[in-house]
């Protein structure tokens, strides 16, 4: 086996990676669970450890182009260093909308909820799940698993549509609900991308994997 | 498609008893650099001279299979002139003891070059191709010893084209030279793709990358024969090579 330092190096990005996809696994999850539970201190928490994604996003940046710099990675190698770039990339854009429901939620503020977030929470699952599900397939190189994930999106579409239909009525039936019903829609539309990213995540691991470019989307 | 200068059918190269390469099939194409990458020992530079017969000079040595260049078998070819039209670079800067200007009319003279004003055209536009007539040309009957070693090689290559070959055959050209003197020759061979057809052994994988076209991947087998495991376009086997051994190679998990 030879590159020994190099392999580690490799090893050392996966490792890197995981970590920053576990804070960002929490923070998608924490985040909804606050807006259910009208939870403005783990809101904060979410909105704060956001800082803390970014700071992983950069350092893995850092590297990357390190590794490429230096050891001039080519085949597998160098597809799994591209993918680590778009998959971190496309994880701190998840951040970001874990972030935006934070910051909803804030906004919200003590308000009661115009109704219980039964749709909104099970896309949050079902994106939640895509997305642990797509990170493993990168792990594990596994481009069977990735081809499969994407088509679990439309179970998202569907509720984003859902969760819009019930929204415009209660717009429609009590006026007054407008703003939070439109904070609402902006939750359920943040959920949505989250589940294209995760589709996007999957392009990455089946490039990795086979060299290929596919679009699911 | 690229059209075809060297062929190999099923080509095998026997030193002695001992098989060095295995049923070689390969389709080079004009006017692109082909380069040949493998572990030491797995027959590049056997495979490389073998496009202009060098292995021949070499006692014991048989070949099964056959070469062709420009679809005509190269040993049914008289071998002076298959070297005229076949050229070769080889690692070590090999200049003659002689003056810069009669290195590269050296090839010309021995094939019936004999005005002056001719072979000082022809010298003067193989250096000029070979990137050196601006460095030389003030100082033609300087020895050739005389210049550094980046500039011997690039004087090695005005004498390979001087004698305007088809194909140039370079043995790690660059191995000896230092990173400056190597930009230069890897220029040179971009250049010269245009009018020639380049065949390049190379030990660095990223020189490999960088200047050719078109890469195969030797590896021995079980009983230490050469053989070619992967030829493609140079991108596709940097980026996604099928053979896991290529892959191996090249990533450097190899051995
Ligand atoms: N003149 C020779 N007589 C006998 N065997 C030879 C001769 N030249 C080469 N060989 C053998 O043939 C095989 C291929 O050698 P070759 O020089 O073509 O390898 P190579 O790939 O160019 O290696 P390197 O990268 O070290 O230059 C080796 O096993 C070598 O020992
Ligand atoms: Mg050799």
């Amino acid at each position: 086996m030879g590159r020994k330092q190099y392999q580690q190096d490799l090893q050392e990005l996966k490792a890197r990676m995981t970590s920053m996809a576990e804070i960002v696994r929490k923070n998608l999850r924490d985040s909804v669970r606050c807006l259910e539970s009208r939870d403005m201190e783990g809101a904060d928490l979410v909105i704060r450890s956001d800082e803390q994604v970014n700071h992983v996003c950069w350092d893995i940046e850092e590297h990357c182009i390190r590794l490429i710099a230096t050891q001039q990675p080519v085949a597998g190698d160098l597809r799994f260093i591209f993918s680590v770039l778009q998959i971190t990339n496309e994880m701190e854009r998840i951040g970001d909308y874990a972030k935006g429901i934070a910051r909803i939620s804030r906004k919200i503020g003590n308000e009661p909820l115009v109704k219980p977030l039964v749709d909104i929470s099970r896309m949050a699952d079902i994106a939640s799940c895509m997305l642990e599900d797509a990170l493993k397939a990168f792990y594990e190189n596994d481009g069977r698993t990735a081809a499969e994930i994407p088509a679990r999106d439309i179970q998202i579409d569907m509720l984003f549509r859902q969760v819009h239909r019930e929204l415009l009525t209660f717009v429609m039936e009590q006026p007054a609900n407008m703003e939070q019903c439109i904070l609402l829609e902006w939750v359920a539309h943040n959920l949505e991308r989250v589940g294209d990213r995760a589709i996007n995540i999957c392009e990455r691991v089946l490039f990795t994997v086979t060299g290929e470019v596919v679009d699911f989307n | 498609m690229d059209q075809i200068r060297l062929k190999t059918l099923d080509y095998s190269l026997f030193y002695g008893e001992f098989r060095a390469l295995n049923r070689i099939n390969l389709e080079i194409p004009s006017n692109r650099i082909t380069a040949f990458i493998g572990p030491s020992g797995c027959g590049k530079s056997t495979l490389l001279r073998s496009f202009n017969r060098m292995n021949e000079l070499i006692p014991g040595v048989r070949t099964e299979g056959s070469v062709q260049l420009d679809g005509g078998d190269i040993f049914r070819e008289d071998v002076v002139s298959l070297r005229k039209r076949v050229g070769m670079v080889f690692q070590k800067p090999n200049p003659f003891p002689k003056s810069i200007f009669d290195n590269v009319a050296y090839g010309p003279r021995i094939h019936g070059v004999r005005n002056r004003s001719r072979l000082a055209e022809i010298a003067e536009e193989s250096l000029s191709r070979a990137a050196l007539w601006d460095e030389v040309k003030d100082q033609l009957h300087k020895s050739a010893m005389a210049l550094s070693g980046g500039q011997q090689q690039r004087l090695c290559i005005a004498r390979a084209i001087a004698v305007k070959p088809e194909v140039i055959l370079m043995d790690e050209p660059a191995s000896a030279l230092d990173p400056v003197a190597t930009v230069k020759i890897e220029e040179l061979m971009n250049s010269l793709k245009k009018n020639y057809t380049i065949v390049i052994v190379t030990h660095n994988m990223q020189q490999a990358a960088r200047v050719s076209d078109f890469t195969a991947f030797l590896l021995t087998d079980e009983n230490r024969a050469g053989n070619v495991i992967e030829f493609g376009p140079t991108d596709r086997i940097f980026t996604s090579p099928t053979d896991r051994r290529t892959e191996d190679y090249i990533t450097g998990r190899f051995g």
